[in-house]
């Protein structure tokens, strides 16, 4: 039997890259001056979605809630494989904690209806909490599995997945619906393809038309752009608090409970590091310096 | 009247989860400042015996919970259980450590009890009678600090060895008080149906000592020094998302920003270069050793001592030096 899954994915920083520059004078992360990437986890999750999808049938809608740019990530969902891609983007929730963007998410899953799975990655590389999978599921009153890596069985009222854990594997059965977060070792995503980034390469939100038109002079207003897109399939829907229902007194600054009060650049102090000799001699002195200091 | 705090004791099949003691010593020095009761929150089926193990390492009541149902870590009926707890004691914080299993606990208890939860933190300290956490970001390069100013309690979830584990004081008295589990087998919509122990029982995150492999090995072959080395030093077996990737060494063993993050109190890098998502997963550790044949590996910026060569020598030479100092 077919199963609807919804692909939670987040834009992020690639936190590889950061530099002093990523700074702002006032002390937040000046996350513009970053290259911004699929989230390592969330292709993953996406890759196990595209999977149930390839044995059992049904959709794949895959939604970000991020500011505009986010849309480039809807695109490469696209790209590689996902049904329908959907951008969340409002204002007004700018400065959520993991408590007011699961609330949003949680808002945008039950306005996309109809679901029986949830995937979302682990745990984003610019937050590294870990903790929007978690409490996603728990506003939206439904079972989930974290630490997914790979699903055993899926039949009509339950799941069997198994999740990878330090010290081993558990398998774990429950019902749908369900959320899975999903670890970095459960696939190899799959990459692009290079028909489907000609097919929906001019995928875009509303937001995106003024590039567009900028880009593309054959289309002579907003409207024409709109209806060209739309006759392909190829407008990327974006809701807003009201289109999803979000209260939002619980969004934003205002309905997070946890405050930043400051971010700060770690200087990598270098180590007062002693480069050893790789002989025998060296060898001996780390092992005496360990001893003498009590590590051993 | 003082301000409650609740600690989570984590366990697995029985036994205790290190991180839940360094939280009950955290938790004794918070109370001197905060006043209050510092209450363990212990669920499971037949671990009545760690009960007097949590007043050991500082809890002044264990609210324990033994039942069935508690068996399995399951986030449904525990995470309705400790809600329920610190609505009941008005506690003002909890503390939850961030193992795999904490890192789903606090965040779900947070959402029941619509509150704030900080994860990770490496440091916690009261500024003007407020907890105030820090937590590494964007791989570690960033560092937060954050609190929750207003809605109580306040849920944050302690990276393992971040906080000291205190001595256990076997002279300590407390009560154990039992309670009784909130939700119901029919109630909960999952199963634990099995388990696989990892060969070797891989538990990066308590290591006292981690030796780690990166591509430098070459091969799962190319791990037979390192692992040598690892038993030698009665150490976990670590290894780099290079040589995961590359299928040498099973995932449980990876450290890093998508694999596991590890604090030891000795940390040894054998042919890892040190990409920024590998430093993530070890740069709290207090001393680093790295041997890698390239002087110009990051490695070498956190290292305490470098050795520059190839480990295929320097690893089985420090390995013998070792055994013949340690005997």
């Amino acid at each position: 039997m077919p199963y609807n899954c919804i692909v939670l994915v987040k834009q992020v920083p690639d936190t590889a890259h950061i530099t002093g520059q990523a700074m702002k004078e006032d002390g937040t992360v000046n996350r513009a001056a970053l290259p911004a990437i699929f989230n390592p986890e969330d292709l993953n999750a996406l890759e196990m979605a595209l999977q149930v999808r390839e044995r059992h049938g049904g959709r794949v809608t895959v939604l970000t809630m991020g500011p505009p740019r986010a849309a480039e990530i809807l695109r490469e969902a696209l790209y590689r494989g996902a049904d329908q891609v959907i951008l969340l983007s409002d204002k007004r929730f700018a400065g959520s904690d993991t408590l007011a963007t699961s609330y949003a998410l949680k808002c945008a899953v039950e306005h996309v209806g109809d679901y029986d799975i949830v995937f979302c990655g682990r745990q984003a590389i610019d937050g590294d909490t870990a903790q929007v999978g978690p409490q996603v599921a728990e506003k939206l009153g439904i079972p989930q599995i974290t630490y997914a890596e790979s699903i055993e069985a899926l039949e009509a009222q339950y799941i069997v997945a198994w999740r990878a854990f330090p010290r081993g594997r558990e398998k774990v059965r429950c019902s749908l619906p369900c959320l899975l977060t999903v670890v970095g070792s459960a696939n190899q995503p799959r990459p692009p393809s290079a028909r489907r980034m000609m097919a929906y390469k001019l995928a875009a939100t509303p937001l995106e038309y003024a590039a567009l038109l900028e880009q593309y002079n054959e289309f002579e207003s907003a409207a024409a752009l709109d209806a060209y897109l739309a006759e392909r399939g190829l407008q990327i829907p974006l809701w807003d608090a009201d289109d999803v229902g979000a209260d939002t007194t619980w969004l934003g600054l205002g309905g997070s409970p946890t405050k930043v009060l400051k971010v700060d650049f770690v200087v990598v102090e270098r180590q007062e590091s002693k480069e050893l000799p790789a002989t025998g001699e060296g060898t001996t002195i780390l092992v005496r310096e360990l001893i003498d200091e009590y590590i051993l | 009247m003082g301000k409650n705090i609740l600690v989570w004791i984590e366990q697995f099949r029985g036994q205790p989860a290190s991180p839940s003691w360094e939280g009950l010593g955290l938790a004794r020095r918070l109370s001197e400042t905060l006043g209050g009761q510092v209450y363990a929150c212990l669920f499971g089926d037949g671990v009545q015996e760690l009960a007097q193990e949590a007043i050991a390492y500082g809890a002044d009541q264990v609210l324990l919970a033994d039942d069935a149902t508690l068996a399995d870590f399951r986030l449904e009926p525990y995470a309705a259980l400790l809600a329920h707890l610190a609505r009941e004691h008005e506690a003002e914080v909890i503390l939850i450590g961030a193992t795999f299993r904490g890192r789903d606990l606090g965040p779900a208890v947070a959402v029941d009890l619509d509150t704030g939860c900080v994860a990770d933190c490496t440091a916690l300290e009261l500024a003007d009678g407020q907890l105030v956490a820090t937590r590494p970001i964007y791989a570690g390069k960033l560092l937060s600090t954050c609190r929750v100013p207003e809605r109580r309690p306040a849920v944050f979830t302690t990276r393992p060895r971040a906080f000291p584990k205190p001595e256990p004081d076997a002279a300590r008295s407390g009560q154990v008080v039992a309670v009784a589990p909130l939700l119901g087998e029919d109630q909960v919509a999952s199963r634990v149906t099995g388990f696989l122990e990892t060969e070797g029982g891989v538990n990066l995150a308590d290591a006292a000592i981690i030796v780690s492999g990166g591509r430098g090995v070459g091969g799962p072959e190319g791990f037979a020094p390192v692992r040598d080395l690892a038993q030698a030093l009665n150490a976990a077996l670590g290894a780099s998302r290079a040589a995961v990737d590359a299928g040498w060494i099973p995932y449980e063993h990876q450290v890093g920003q998508t694999g596991k993050t590890v604090s030891p109190d000795l940390y040894v890098a054998c042919g890892i270069s040190g990409a920024i998502q590998h430093q993530a997963g070890m740069r709290t550790s207090k001393v680093i050793v790295a041997v890698n044949k390239d002087a110009e590996a990051p490695i070498f910026q956190l290292a305490h001592y470098g050795i520059v060569g190839d480990l295929f020598k320097v690893v089985p030479a420090v390995t013998a030096a070792l055994k013949e100092k340690l005997g």
